[in-house]
């Protein structure tokens, strides 16, 4: 019953070896980089320090997209949606510090905030769906999901860094509910809906390039000093004046996670806000790069596969050579 | 020379006991429960949240439930790609009970998906995304589940008396052989991977890009202990002598010590390498869920070191339980438990959802059960190791 050391070695390294090596060693070389930005990116840009959270946002965008009222509170007297979900695709929430007196303060202070779909540039719920159900349309970069491609099987709401794509359980036909940057409204030429009704300016939209420029105009301007700010798209020429808030140098989706096409900019910092503190590189890139370096062009399966048949059918000649039953 | 095929035999007896007509009301119970899923949605039947998509019909029917089913897998590379003819009498069980709990894991998939009417969406090319984690999982299980029963088959074309299919068949079952380690290679190993893109969501215990490392050895190794377990069971069960076994028992006892001992080196190299030592003691639940997955992957670790536990009923016992306990308990840490989704959200699983994994264990007991007493599946130890490996190594 001792099996001699040489056939022992055979079969390791036809089988284990080969297997083990395959199946989990990462080659850094065919590492995936970052995702870069589309051509005729859109975006949106929202500036904390103008927003006076009226809301016209969200009740614009459930106008929009036809989302049902979202009720939070023990009497059903208002839509007060506490977060997105699949009846609110963008909501306004507030900070608030000690005795909230300042808006824009860090301390004993407050500040508004948007929360919507991101838009990444490299992003997670693209990235995992099994059936391309979520994509990314390559020129304006708008994240977009197709409900008859969509199996269900919400790896894109766990995957997400933000929580932005959520799922429907209460019905037998669930779908993913998020905001697709109102492409339907974008397709007769109109712009979003959160930023078309937003009577401050604190959403704008815009090519990604435009919203840039307007972000380093935002962030040279003198705190306390008039500036003028447009409403509802760069260079719609329908501006109001007021005094430039002490912007955060950060810029919230800048950098995060290869970037998005949403920005947000504030004078508190955006952790204190709800935003979490991402790095720079994708996560889409990092377990891509585990999976195309496993499985790109199934050359790494193809040939354990060969080394597999090959010693299932060394190990197999005895059943061959003796029929029975 | 050694006859193998004939040396199974269905172990006949009444297929009606208290064990057979509790699980049959269990699987009713959980059938009735997934009618309701199917009518009124999931949120009628689980906890599921956006916070929580993935609840325990994922994490135990899926993720640990086809780790659980890793024996066939495992006894395959010892059997046949290793080519150790010795541990032939244990490929058998071990492919059925594989057989069961990856197709009813594949099944529960179905009843998870939210829109599980688009699920042939996964076989058709123009629907692929390569670079999905998820893709490869789901195309990967199919085709094992596919692969399993082929694996089985000659039982079954066995026990139909057709000899002629069968012979034709074990000419190429080595094709199918080689797919039955390569398959589950890849998805087990997947099964880790599906965390990675989680990022920062995911405790840094446990997220590490060696996740699909750290997931192929804890499921081969589940798959060795489930043999254990499984043949340990089934001798209790069934009123087998386990005598002719143990000695490979204790073979694969000292596989499963060895392996989880450089697991154990590589699970905390990795976490002292990633700067996440601090985490051990400060991250207060999921510090102690940690320890106790340690504790359980550590206990067959020093309990296999000595040569004579090995070949103890009991020891093997204890050391087999422990590590399928430690296996588990990694998958539920890693997947719902180290799983940091934001504030506000909570989940702990439904009555009615747990009835419904509850069912679909009975449903595996069952069967197993049925299978076993109608199907030559067992074997009948009329050859010895010796004469096994021999046939094997000519």
């Amino acid at each position: 019953m001792s099996l001699k050391r040489r056939s022992f070695l055979k079969g390791a390294a036809g089988g284990g070896a080969a297997l083990a090596t395959a199946a989990v060693v990462p080659a850094p070389a065919q590492a995936r980089p970052n995702k870069v930005m589309p051509p005729q990116a859109v975006g949106l840009l929202y500036d904390s320090t103008l927003c006076v959270g009226c809301k016209a946002c969200v009740a614009g965008c459930k106008e929009a997209n036809g989302l049902p009222v979202d009720i939070s509170t023990a009497d059903p007297l208002w839509d007060t949606p506490l977060d997105i979900g699949p009846k609110t695709f963008n909501v306004i929430k507030v900070y608030a510090e000690g005795t909230a007196d300042t808006k824009d303060q860090e301390k004993n202070g407050f500040a508004f905030i948007k929360k919507s779909c991101m838009h990444c540039v490299d992003p997670s719920c693209v990235s995992v769906c099994p059936v391309t159900a979520m994509t990314k349309h390559p020129q304006t970069g708008i994240v977009e999901y197709n409900p008859d491609a969509c199996i269900g099987c919400r790896y894109c709401v766990a995957s997400c860094p933000f929580g932005v794509p959520q799922s429907e359980f209460d019905t037998p036909t669930p779908k993913i509910k998020k905001c697709e940057m109102c492409k339907h409204r974008q397709a007769e030429g109109k712009i979003p809906m959160c930023a078309e009704v937003c009577p401050t300016g604190a959403t704008i939209f815009g090519p990604i390039p435009a919203l840039t420029e307007e972000i380093n105009r935002r962030r040279a301007m003198k705190a306390g000093e008039p500036n003028l700010f447009e409403r509802r798209t760069v260079g719609s020429g329908d501006t109001h004046e007021r005094p430039a808030a002490k912007y955060l140098d950060h810029v919230y989706g800048e950098k995060e996670v290869a970037g998005t096409q949403f920005r947000h900019m504030a004078a508190v910092p955006f952790v204190k806000l709800g935003y979490p503190e991402l790095r720079d590189q994708s996560f889409a890139s990092e377990s891509e790069t585990i999976q195309h370096t496993l499985y790109q062009g199934l050359m790494a399966p193809a040939v354990v596969l060969g080394g597999l048949v090959w010693a299932a059918k060394r190990a197999s000649h005895v059943d061959d050579e003796h029929p029975e039953e | 020379m050694a006859k193998f095929h004939n040396e199974h035999e269905p172990l006949g007896g009444s297929l009606l006991s208290r064990t057979t007509v509790v699980c049959a009301i269990l699987a009713l119970i959980a059938g009735v429960l997934l009618a309701k899923r199917m009518v009124l949605g999931l949120g009628s039947v689980t906890n599921l949240n956006n916070g929580y998509p993935w609840g325990i019909w994922i994490v135990y029917d899926v993720v640990i439930g086809t780790a659980f089913a890793c024996g066939g897998y495992a006894m395959a590379i010892l059997t046949y790609i290793l080519n150790k003819g010795e541990y032939h009498p244990m490929v058998r069980p071990a492919l059925l009970a594989s057989a069961f709990g990856y197709t009813l894991g594949g099944i529960s998939i179905v009843f998870d998906l939210g829109r599980w009417w688009n699920a042939w969406h996964i076989l058709v090319p123009s629907y692929w995304n390569s670079g999905s984690v998820m893709f490869e999982v789901a195309l990967c299980v199919m085709a094992y589940i596919l692969v399993l029963w082929i694996e089985f088959s000659p039982a079954m074309l066995a026990k139909f008396g057709l000899k002629n299919s069968k012979k034709k068949l074990e000419k190429i079952l080595f094709v199918f052989v080689a797919l039955g380690v390569l398959l589950p290679s890849m998805h087990q190993s997947s099964l880790g991977t599906l965390l990675v893109v989680m990022g920062y969501q995911i405790h840094p215990l446990w997220q590490t890009p060696i996740l699909p490392l750290l997931f192929l050895a804890s499921a081969i190794t589940m798959g060795f202990s489930v043999v254990v377990f499984e043949a340990l069971l089934g001798s209790a069960g069934f009123n087998r002598s386990v005598r002719h076994e143990l000695p490979q028992l204790a073979k694969l006892a000292r596989i499963i010590q060895g392996m989880m001992a450089v697991y154990l080196v590589v699970r905390f190299g990795d976490i002292i390498i990633r700067g996440a030592v601090g985490e051990l003691f400060t991250s207060g639940v999921k510090s102690l869920m940690f320890w106790i997955e340690i504790a359980l992957f550590a206990t067959p670790v020093a309990l296999f070191a000595k040569p004579g536990n090995r070949s103890s009923k009991k020891f093997l016992w204890i050391g087999a339980c422990c590590l399928l306990l430690a296996g588990a308990l990694y998958r539920l840490d890693a997947f719902l438990v180290a799983y940091m989704t934001g504030a506000g959200w909570s989940y702990f699983p439904s009555v009615q959802e747990l009835l419904v994994t509850i069912g679909i264990i009975a449903t595996e007991i069952l069967l197993y059960i049925v299978f076993v007493r109608k199907f030559p599946v067992f074997y009948t130890h009329k050859l010895t190791p010796a004469e096994l490996a021999a046939a094997h190594e000519k």
